[in-house]
């Protein structure tokens, strides 16, 4: 059970470096954003969780916990991305379509 | 009846949580969950049936079990896939703003949809209004309204239909 929770941790601790490796690599504050919320929700949710697998009296808060987790952090990114849009950040050069301008609140923006 | 059902579920949901934090099942520990969750869901319970939640019950619960298994895949996939992009050289992405449309009536219905969308690959949620989301893509595959609406959105949708009916 010991290991399984350290496998655990372990493969959180790989998501959340590729996640950092990611805001390096990506060009613009949506796709860091992108790279911000994939990775580190299962990321924190693995090491969370992992940690309760090693010690099974905390499992229960743990998981919990990671549930909290999973809930609010979609919140976060989003905000963010809104807050970045509203004032005025550009999307990155190789970007296709931008199709927000359709909106009132969007389009005097810019 | 509602009303009470609905008491019911908030304070049988808290006491589940008061638990799960104190993992154990000594009388006094118990006993001081007990009075808490009844007294939160004495005050919250109006509430909570006015911001729009559905008044829970068997069909919706097992219903919403099987939607947090298809969210579970998903938030795997969007994890493998943006760790794939950011570890490839040539940091193959796409991106783009799309819109799409949504048939869910009410906040809360709306607000899961766009967490949702949020957790899944390659998309996130930038604005909700109206029944129409703003969402970055991070490699946009169409750029028509309805396509985007059946590529992003409706793997969800037709679980929240039944669980926020």
């Amino acid at each position: 059970m010991y290991y399984l929770g350290l496998v655990v941790t372990g493969v959180g601790v790989l998501f959340l470096c590729l996640g950092g490796l990611g805001l390096f690599r990506f060009p613009d504050v949506y796709n860091r954003v992108q790279a911000g919320t994939k990775c580190t929700t299962l990321g924190a949710f693995c090491t969370i969780l992992g940690v309760g697998i090693t010690q099974p009296g905390w499992f229960w808060k743990t998981l919990i916990i990671a549930l909290f987790i999973l809930a609010t952090n979609p919140i976060s990114s989003h905000s963010l991305g809104r807050a970045a849009y509203k004032s005025g950040t550009e999307l990155a050069e190789e970007s296709v379509v931008d199709m927000a301008g359709e909106f009132d609140d969007y389009s005097e923006e810019g | 009846m509602s009303k009470v059902k609905s008491f019911f579920y908030l304070f049988s949901a808290l006491f589940l949580i008061w638990i799960g934090f104190t993992t154990t099942f000594q009388p006094q520990e118990l006993g001081l969950g007990l009075i808490i969750s009844l007294f939160l869901s004495t005050i919250f319970f109006k509430t909570y049936v006015g911001l729009g939640f559905p008044p829970l019950g068997i069909k919706r619960f097992l219903f919403a079990l099987i939607y947090i298994i298809v969210l579970f895949k998903e938030i795997v996939k969007a994890n493998l896939d943006v760790a794939y992009r950011a570890v490839h050289p040539e940091v193959p992405i796409n991106p783009g703003i799309v819109i799409i449309n949504t048939d869910l009536e009410g906040d809360v219905a709306r607000m899961v949809l766009a967490n949702s969308i949020t957790l899944t690959p390659g998309t996130f949620t930038l604005d909700v209004i109206g029944d129409h989301l703003l969402i970055h893509w991070i490699n946009v595959e169409t750029t028509s309204k309805e396509e985007a609406t059946e590529l992003i959105g409706k793997r969800f949708e037709k679980y929240l239909k039944i669980i926020f009916a």
